[in-house]
């Protein structure tokens, strides 16, 4: 397939903007460019097949099962779509005044509150663009409420060695040393080693309960009361919040601050559909170091982000808590969990289990035993799972399991859903017994067959050039 | 997999060769199968301070980044550059492809022979 760029023909246009209908302006002569930008011309028959077949390329969930581990790929109800659609919501100016946008304001109020509610926290901000954003704002908290108190001395965060790779990346961009502490065998934190590492220059731990390997941590008191006691922080990484939702809160298991993937647990889309959005909550405590928006503004207080975050994805998330509703959430969560189960024991008596017990959300195979029996990695059983049509699982995560396939249904998928994959995945295993080089080669029927990741990671091409 | 009995090995997977006061060091054959191609290597720099049990780099695999902990406490003395253009030399000869040396060792973690690291890494 070409690039947009390489289908580009000199002088063609389309006419997707409308003329311009008031006085032409021209910028200061110091602001213009002096060569115009490459940008590429067609028309736009041609622009519409270009993205459609991009689209024919791409697995998502509305093309089948996807159960990526962790990333919680739930289907995007059409509803939220429709809402997000609105007129007074989607051509609503960014800098219109605030008289003008109060329903936009009671958008953000209400989802405030209900997420508030769900987690267990006092307070919200809708401003970080993502996940990761949300980690930063969160554990920039902890440091503004240790700094406002005159306590420069902590400079420590405590990361599990089964944590997402992105609460090492926040704790380091928020200038603290990452102090990691191996998990206990069952995958819980192991409280000794966090005991040992405790004291008067610690800062905060950040953790997911459920954590990475589906498993909820059932010490988690004892957890934040440890870390609460050496004067840290606890921060929640909602990441695996699917599996809770109106069972159990972060605010009651002792956490003081909590970002959530609103394109996870809320249903909104993951990038392609639109932006994300990391929203971050915390107990009243903190409140007075949350950021300022363009609708909630605080004197003295920063933005992260310009306007009001990512707006229309709140709209989006708004729509799917009040369509399920007080009910429907809890029961979304009780449907995750048990499909994860179904599915695990499904797939049980050919892949091992990483660990053989109820799960939550999710669940982590170990293919280290039959990658040495049979040459079969967890990389060549994720490559033939794509010529099934299904989207492979999260690979080689968590690092505490080795071959480490990682798969979460979600609450979306039905029971014949479920029943395929699982004989999809029990046919694999048969096969990579006497044809291992099926398994290696694959995919096979794709559209695109395995890439060199190897040549990619040491010579990647990132940019289009002439 | 490939244990030479001349080395000594750490829990983390790096292998040691002493070369009169030096310590060459490397990582094992089975970190290099563990982790899969390695697309990169992060190295410090001649004259930074090692101390045992610490990171003096990291290797980034298509699978993941793992950090390269040193065995020995002591001073960089030589850093093998070769690897930064060409990190598959870690894959392809991890017993040849050596990634630091350190000279004044004030002290060393235990360490283990063939046989012992090869039961530990092979137990998982």
């Amino acid at each position: 397939m070409k690039l947009i760029f390489e289908k580009s023909v000199p002088g063609r246009h389309c006419d997707l903007l409308p003329k311009c209908d008031v006085p032409y302006a021209a910028l200061p002569e110091a602001l213009r460019r002096e060569t115009a930008p490459a940008l590429p011309e067609m028309s736009e028959v041609d622009l519409s097949r270009h993205y459609t077949e991009l689209n024919q390329r791409v697995h998502g969930v509305n093309c089948g099962f996807y159960p990526l581990g962790s990333c919680t790929m739930k289907y995007n109800p059409r509803i939220d779509e429709d809402m997000a659609a609105l007129p007074g919501f989607a051509g609503v100016h960014p800098l219109a005044p605030a008289y003008a946008v109060e329903g936009c304001r009671e958008v953000l109020d209400t989802a405030a509150r209900y997420l508030c509610e769900t987690t267990g926290m006092d307070g919200m901000t809708f401003q970080p663009a993502a996940g990761a954003h949300g980690e930063f704002t969160g554990v920039l908290l902890i440091k503004q409420y240790h700094e406002k108190r005159g306590d420069f001395n902590r400079s420590k965060i405590i990361v599990p060695d089964s944590a997402h790779g992105t609460n090492p990346a926040t704790a380091a961009m928020c200038g603290y040393d990452v102090v990691n502490i191996p998990s206990a065998p069952n995958g819980c934190v192991d409280l000794d080693a966090l005991r040992a590492v405790l004291g008067e220059d610690t800062a905060g731990l950040m953790l997911t309960n459920p954590n990475t390997v589906g498993i909820f941590d059932e010490n988690i008191l004892e957890i934040t009361r440890l870390v609460h006691e050496a004067g840290g922080l606890c921060y929640y990484d909602g990441a695996n919040l699917n599996a809770i939702m109106g069972h159990v809160r972060p605010g009651d298991m002792g956490f003081d601050c909590i970002h959530m993937n609103l394109h996870k647990t809320f249903a909104t889309p993951h990038g392609g559909g639109g932006p994300g959005a990391g929203a971050v909550g915390c107990k009243d405590f903190l409140q007075e170091f949350l950021p300022a928006s363009a609708l909630m503004d605080g004197e003295g207080r920063i933005q992260l982000r310009s306007f009001a975050g990512n707006f229309l994805v709140v709209v989006r998330a708004l729509t799917y808590l009040l369509t399920l509703g007080r009910e429907g959430i809890p029961e979304a969560s009780q449907n995750a969990v048990l499909n994860a189960n179904y599915l695990m024991r499904r797939i049980q008596g050919s892949f091992d289990l990483a660990y053989d017990r109820i799960c939550m959300h999710e669940f982590v195979l170990d293919l280290s035993r039959y990658k040495a029996e049979t040459g079969v990695s967890a990389l060549d059983v994720a490559k033939s799972l794509i010529d099934y049509g299904m989207h492979p699982p999260t690979m080689y995560f968590p690092l505490i399991v080795h071959e480490a396939l990682m798969l979460e249904p979600t609450e979306t998928e039905s029971k014949e859903t479920l029943d395929w994959a699982a004989d999809i995945f029990r046919a694999l295993y048969e096969l990579g017994k006497t044809d291992p080089e099926t398994m290696h080669e694959a995919p096979h029927h794709a559209q695109i067959a395995r890439p060199d990741e190897v040549r990619a990671a040491r010579n990647p091409v990132l940019r289009w050039q002439k | 997999m490939n244990y030479p009995n001349e080395l000594k090995y750490s829990r983390d997977h790096e292998w040691v060769r002493m070369e009169g006061d030096i310590a060459v060091i490397g990582i094992s054959d089975f970190a290099q199968d563990a982790l899969g191609d390695v697309v990169f290597v992060n190295l410090p720099q001649e004259g930074d301070a090692a101390t045992a049990g610490e990171a003096f780099g990291d290797v980034e695999s298509v699978k993941a980044v793992s950090d390269l902990v040193s065995p020995v406490s002591g001073t960089i003395c030589a850093v093998n550059e070769e690897l930064l253009d060409a990190p598959e030399r870690l894959n392809e000869d991890p017993y040849g492809a050596w990634l630091i040396k350190v000279e004044g060792i004030t002290g060393t973690e235990e360490l283990l022979d063939a046989a012992d690291y090869q039961a530990m890494a092979e137990q998982g």
